[in-house]
């Protein structure tokens, strides 16, 4: 066992971890913050995107030990000060972006990472990024509509209600 | 955006954003995996790496002395309870009973797949498990494997010694019309033959399976979390069929769940294991699966060989569909496993037509793979797809427009009720009027017109289109009764009106994804006239739901809604008759409109929450005629079927040089009858769409011919990504109100994945023949290298 | 997976004294090797984390106008700052998905060898120098089949070094499932001729095209293929494609990679 600490959520955490131990596990099973999901075992279904040192990464193919001295963020640090959704959030809400809830936390950190990148993506390039993110309930429509509405495009003329 | 016909803000119609998303958004949510209950212990269950085998031996002795190892299960701690069972009796042609072999919580003297369970290690964590299911020495004789369903038919090898056939059963849907089919198809002057297979889909919701089981010796009662589509009726397995725990001493909560499809219907003899060893130990037991034994051990879905055939007049009208399907169920069979390739499929077989003759021969295989059972649509997406291709295949032939030929066969709108052909009732529905706006809405004029931009790019362009019904809202329990069910198929609900105004509503239904917690309220705040937002729906909780059937076969909101219905309609006659005695007049002059009781043409109301207060303040109250207290339960067992219908269209390009396909426009017209809220209704259809596409183009299971699984993770199967897939056109307005349930709804969770695989498949067929490429079917996946390979000859 | 001790050295000279221990094994971005290790298919005593030592780390231009990638760079960092390479930082910035690319290496990528990996087309069309530790190896001379290389047991990659050709471009067909390349060519045109690598399709792992090499050098145009055929013989078949799709891909992809080539 190894000692690692970090600041997660902007509070210093640390804790006792394996050499084994992955980022994931100790975010879910040593903080208790569960909202980062394990969907796969091949680091495909971006279910556990969190923020290391602002960039997106799968916390299942990263170890704890790993993320020694960074700055992660999870999705239970997203929301506004005061508690309300943030911009992101708020658009998955507002244009029905998540069914089920399960990949939902990863997709908004990638969206996050997406955004701060290319604040303005296009259709075809939201669609690229989230080749990393897999949901089985929404055919992504709602999902690529409310990204590009949190983006601030006008997603009014995008097919269907 | 949608109209909101509701007078109550928020009520029925409305697109309200869903509530449980904040919790979702927020990483709050609590599925069963982020539950962890003090001293627990975990599971690792050992599995099966051949498909079939003897077990010689299992020494745990060395596993045993592990570090951290407090229990190790094998299948002989299981001989004495009873196995996992289906839930519908399926008799064959000849009248034999299907053959319904033993499923055991663990393997017991053979095994029978890949990743079969044969034994189950609890330890302190969950790598010391894992640790000591490596340490178990175990002898297992591999025999050949049973993998394919003609092979499977023919001999050989069993999947079960103990029954002398690798038939489960040989099925005839109408029996009796087989003759008369027969003849037809030997006399009409057309005939189309199409052999096809549907092909096996791995269900994949995102969140994998997990149990956890505590059980508390002071009590002798039990709590399983687990990860659930319909938690009473996983309760009901086990108590009745398998561990015999009585229901009273077994609580099931299934919390959030992160998808479904129809592979969380299922018990599964992890929750078993679980339990047992909760007791055993005196503590906690958790198991959650990888994604790894996801692939090995869900239900997968479909799996269907089928030839079918279509007969008709020169002109187009249909004379017959006769149809032989080998079905695979794997290796036992799982709950609906036998419901689905019959009475789910079987009775779908005349489409939206006003064909005559239908016959359907389903053969069920045992083999060695992992069982297969109902996937989002089970058994319609098959029927769907063999007539709505045959279709395509029948106007190539006779040089017939696709469109044209659908609407010469189509049943009318003044023919409703309508008897099929196939056995069923459709009750309302208008095939032309969806395929009208299908056909504005896919723009069929300005066809050309894109194909021939896409030929300039050197791409092919094809237009495909199709029709479906389908059944769902499951189901008629005196129907299913007599076709084998073993269940009843109603929903239950009770509406609590809490003293201060406030409303809590238990349901049998299961939310995982559907967003029953924003629209079952909308239901309830219309018929009362109060906000939605004082409502809560409560689910997922066998101690404190009523007894309801879960969420499956599109039927949440059909029969667990109506149920809904039902109790508030017992609610507001109960509130009038407090209304009433509190404005003194008699309980036939109460009206009730936008949340306030009055008389009749005079000025004198009370609120609801005033006589919600008084229900539960009873002073002055006349006890002798109405009891305190303001709650109702309903249980509501629909008529008939729900028949949601539509029209699809969808236009792909496909690369010549390479063979990928990309959906370059799609359009769904559906018919769901009463729509509550558009908003969720239109998410459904998305994600159904999303599904159907994946099985069109890229979802592949395949086993090699030792029973290994080839696609056994995201690395080899194919999940459809945002970017295999386009921005949809979806319409569900002016649909037809469904005649028999209070609130005209038709289902609408599988229409997209039982619609959309036909339409893609004929636009490729379509794409390739405007190319000079003489294909005429293409099996599914539609894979790069399969369509390339169909262009190659 | 099983366990074992994690350490994060800050210079290569303690990575590679780390990784003198039997059983100890480098972990790069982890993309390949944790999934692995999930699986339990391997199960080193002691892991050497290289994503610490920051000289293995960034982009930058040689003095001979080598694009020099340090063998811990992610592929995020390659496909944003490889500006002076743009076929190179397009490959790079086309591998996995963006959160892979955020971890994923280029040492990583190039020791593993996967069959169906991007970097090492990329490092066999640019005639790549890769230094190790201890010596400096010719990319012609590194790739020695399928998960299998020039590399010795506990030798890293420290550096890649990829001469920037005039003109180049990958083409990837990717494997719909995994979204490695069912399929990938890179084609580089150099002043002396062009190199043509291909990943993904053969059993050997990445290899070049050397007839098309020859055409190409005569003409840089996709016509130049019009006459060459591709063979199936020791091409992968599986579930994505038979060894004859693959060689028909090979041409297409080939000549797409031409066309695009900048």
């Amino acid at each position: 066992m190894a000692q690692v600490s970090m600041t997660v959520n902007g509070k210093t955490v640390s804790g006792e971890v394996e050499g084994r131990t992955l980022l994931v596990e100790f975010l879910r099973n040593d903080l208790n913050l569960t909202g980062t999901h394990v969907g796969c075992d091949t680091s495909q279904c971006g279910a556990c995107v969190v923020h290391v040192n602002g960039e997106a990464v799968k916390a299942c193919t990263m170890f704890a030990a790993e993320a020694e001295g960074a700055d992660v963020g999870t999705i239970e640090g997203q929301a506004n000060a005061d508690g309300s959704l943030n911009v992101i959030q708020q658009a998955f809400q507002d244009h029905h972006g998540l069914q089920c809830g399960f990949c939902t936390p990863g997709m908004v950190m990638s969206t996050a990472a997406l955004l701060k990148d290319n604040p303005k993506p296009t259709e075809a390039e939201v669609r690229t990024y989230l080749e990393g993110n897999i949901c089985r309930c929404t055919g992504y429509h709602n999902i690529v509509k409310a990204i590009m509405a949190a983006s601030g495009q006008d997603v009014s003329a995008i097919a269907a209600e | 955006m949608p109209k909101d016909n509701s007078t109550v803000e928020g009520g029925i119609g409305a697109a309200t954003t869903r509530r449980e998303d904040i919790r979702f958004l927020t990483g709050e949510g609590q599925y069963t995996d982020d539950i962890n209950l003090t001293g627990q212990a975990h599971a690792v269950f050992a599995r099966s790496d051949v498909a079939n085998g003897v077990i010689k031996s299992i020494d745990t002795t060395a596993a045993e002395a592990m570090p951290g190892v407090l229990a190790i299960f094998t299948g002989e701690d299981f001989v004495e309870v009873g196995g996992n069972p289906a839930g519908w009796l399926i008799n064959s042609r000849d009248g034999e009973p299907m053959k319904e072999p033993k499923r055991p919580v663990l393997a017991h003297g053979k095994v029978r797949h890949v990743g079969d369970a044969y034994a189950a290690v609890i330890a302190e964590t969950k790598q010391q498990a894992r640790d000591a299911v490596e340490a178990l020495e175990v002898e297992i004789e591999e025999l050949p494997a049973v993998i394919d369903m003609a092979s499977a038919i023919e001999g050989g090898g069993l999947v079960h010694d103990e029954i002398d056939t690798n038939i489960c059963f040989d099925w005839g849907w109408i029996e009796d019309n087989r003759a008369a089919t027969d003849e037809a198809i030997k006399n009409a002057p057309h005939v189309t033959t199409l052999e096809l297979v549907n092909n096996r889909l791995v269900p994949n919701a995102m969140e994998p399976r997990a149990s956890t089981a505590d059980y508390n010796p002071g009590t002798d009662e039990y709590t399983l979390y687990t990860t659930s589509q319909n938690p009473h009726l996983t309760r009901l397995l086990i108590s009745a069929f398998v561990l015999g725990i009585p229901e009273n001493k077994l609580r099931v909560v299934a919390p959030d769940v992160g998808g479904g499809f129809g592979s969380k219907i299922y018990h599964y003899g992890e929750e078993a294991l679980v339990l047992a060893a909760a007791k055993k130990l005196k503590r906690p037991v958790k198991w959650t699966a990888t994604r790894s034994e996801a692939f090995l051990t869900d239900a997968h879905g479909r799996d269907h060989v089928t030839k079918i055939e279509l007969a008709c007049e020169k002109d187009g009208t249909f004379i017959a569909f006769r149809t032989e399907t080998m079905a695979n169920v794997g290796a036992y069979l799982s709950n609906f496993s036998t419901a689905t390739p019959t009475f789910l499929h079987g009775t779908l077989m005349a489409g939206n037509y006003t064909v005559p003759n239908v016959y359907v021969n389903v053969k069920a295989v045992f083999t060695n793979t992992a069982p297969v059972d109902a996937y989002r649509g089970a058994g319609r997406p098959e029927a769907t797809y063999s007539i709505e291709r045959i279709i395509d295949m029948t106007a190539r032939e006779l040089g017939m427009d696709p469109v044209e030929l659908r609407r010469k066969n189509f049943v009318k709108p003044d023919q409703y009720p309508f008897a099929s052909a196939a056995g069923l009732e459709y009750d309302s529905g208008n095939y032309d009027r969806q395929m009208d706006k299908l056909e504005k809405m896919i723009d069929r004029e300005g066809f050309a017109a894109r194909r021939a931009e896409s030929e300039a790019k050197g791409k092919l362009r094809g237009l495909g289109v199709n029709a479906y019904i389908e059944a769902c809202g499951i189901a008629p329990s005196n129907l299913v009764g007599v076709l084998g069910s073993r269940v009843g198929l109603y929903d239950a609900a009770t509406v609590r009106v809490n003293a201060t105004g406030n409303l809590s509503v238990m349901v049998g239904a299961h939310s995982h994804g559907q967003g029953h917690e924003t629209a079952f309220p909308q239901v309830v705040a219309d018929m009362l006239g109060i906000e939605a937002a004082s409502i809560d729906i409560v689910h997922g909780d066998t101690a404190k739901i009523p007894f309801g059937m879960g969420t499956y076969g599109s039927r949440s909101l059909a029969v667990c809604g109506s149920a809904v219905v039902r109790a508030t309609e017992k609610i507001i006659a109960k509130a009038k008759k407090i209304a009433a005695h509190m404005l003194e007049a008699s309980d036939a002059d109460i009206e009730l409109k936008d949340g306030q009781f009055s008389v009749a043409g005079t000025d004198k109301s009370v609120s609801f929450g005033e006589v919600a207060l008084k229900a539960y303040i009873p002073h002055q109250f006349p006890i002798e005629d109405i009891e305190p207290g303001l709650e109702e339960t309903a249980f509501y067992d629909p008529a008939n079927f729900t028949y949601p219908s539509g029209a699809y269209a969808c236009e792909v390009e496909v690369d010549p040089e390479t063979g990928k396909v990309t959906v370059e426009r799609f359009a769904a017209a559906d018919d769901f009858g009463n729509i509550i809220n558009p908003m969720i209704v239109t998410g459904q259809v998305h994600g159904g769409l999303g599904q159907g596409i994946g099985q069109a183009l890229v979802e592949q299971t395949a086993y090699d011919s030792d029973g290994q699984l080839l696609s056994a993770s995201y690395m080899d199967y194919a999940m459809p990504r945002a970017d295999d897939l386009p921005f949809y056109q979806v319409d569900h307005d002016d649909g037809t109100p469904c005649t028999h349930n209070p609130l005209g709804v038709k289902g609408c969770g599988e229409a997209g994945a039982i619609g959309s695989p036909p339409t893609v498949v004929n636009a490729v067929v379509d794409a390739l023949q405007s190319g000079g490429h003489e294909v005429t079917h293409v099996d599914m996946p539609l894979t790069p290298s399969r369509v390339w390979s169909a262009m190659q000859g | 997976m099983y366990d074992f001790e994690m350490i994060r050295p800050t210079t290569i000279a303690d990575a590679v004294a780390a990784l003198g221990d039997e059983d100890a094994q480098a972990l790069g971005g982890g993309q390949t090797l944790i999934p692995t290790l999930k699986q339990r298919l391997a199960m080193p005593s002691t892991l050497v984390s290289l994503g610490a030592i920051s000289e293995m780390r960034g982009v930058c231009m040689s003095d001979a106008g080598e694009v020099c990638v340090g063998g811990a760079t992610p592929h995020a960092v390659v496909a944003a700052e490889a500006t002076a390479y743009p076929g190179l930082a397009a490959l790079a910035g086309h591998i996995g998905d963006p959160a892979v690319r955020n971890r994923g290496t280029v040492g990583g990528s190039l020791a593993n060898n996967d069959p169906s990996a991007c970097y090492p087309a990329a490092a066999l069309a640019s005639g790549a120098l890769i230094i190790t530790n201890t010596r400096e190896i010719a990319a012609d001379d590194y790739f020695q089949g399928m998960f299998t290389t020039a590399l010795e047991e506990g030798e890293i990659i420290t550096e890649v070094r990829f001469p920037v050709p005039e003109m180049s471009h990958y083409e990837k067909f990717v494997q719909p499932a995994s979204r490695f390349a069912l399929v990938g060519v890179m084609v580089a045109k150099f002043a002396d001729g062009v190199r043509v690598a291909v990943t993904g399709a053969s059993e050997e792992g990445v290899y070049r095209w050397t007839e098309a090499e020859a055409a190409l050098s005569d003409d840089f145009s996709a016509g130049a293929l019009a006459d060459l055929t591709v063979s199936s013989d020791g091409m992968i078949s599986d579930l994505h494609g038979s060894g004859d799709y693959r060689a028909h891909l090979v041409k297409v992809m080939t000549g797409r990679a031409v066309t695009a080539a900048a």
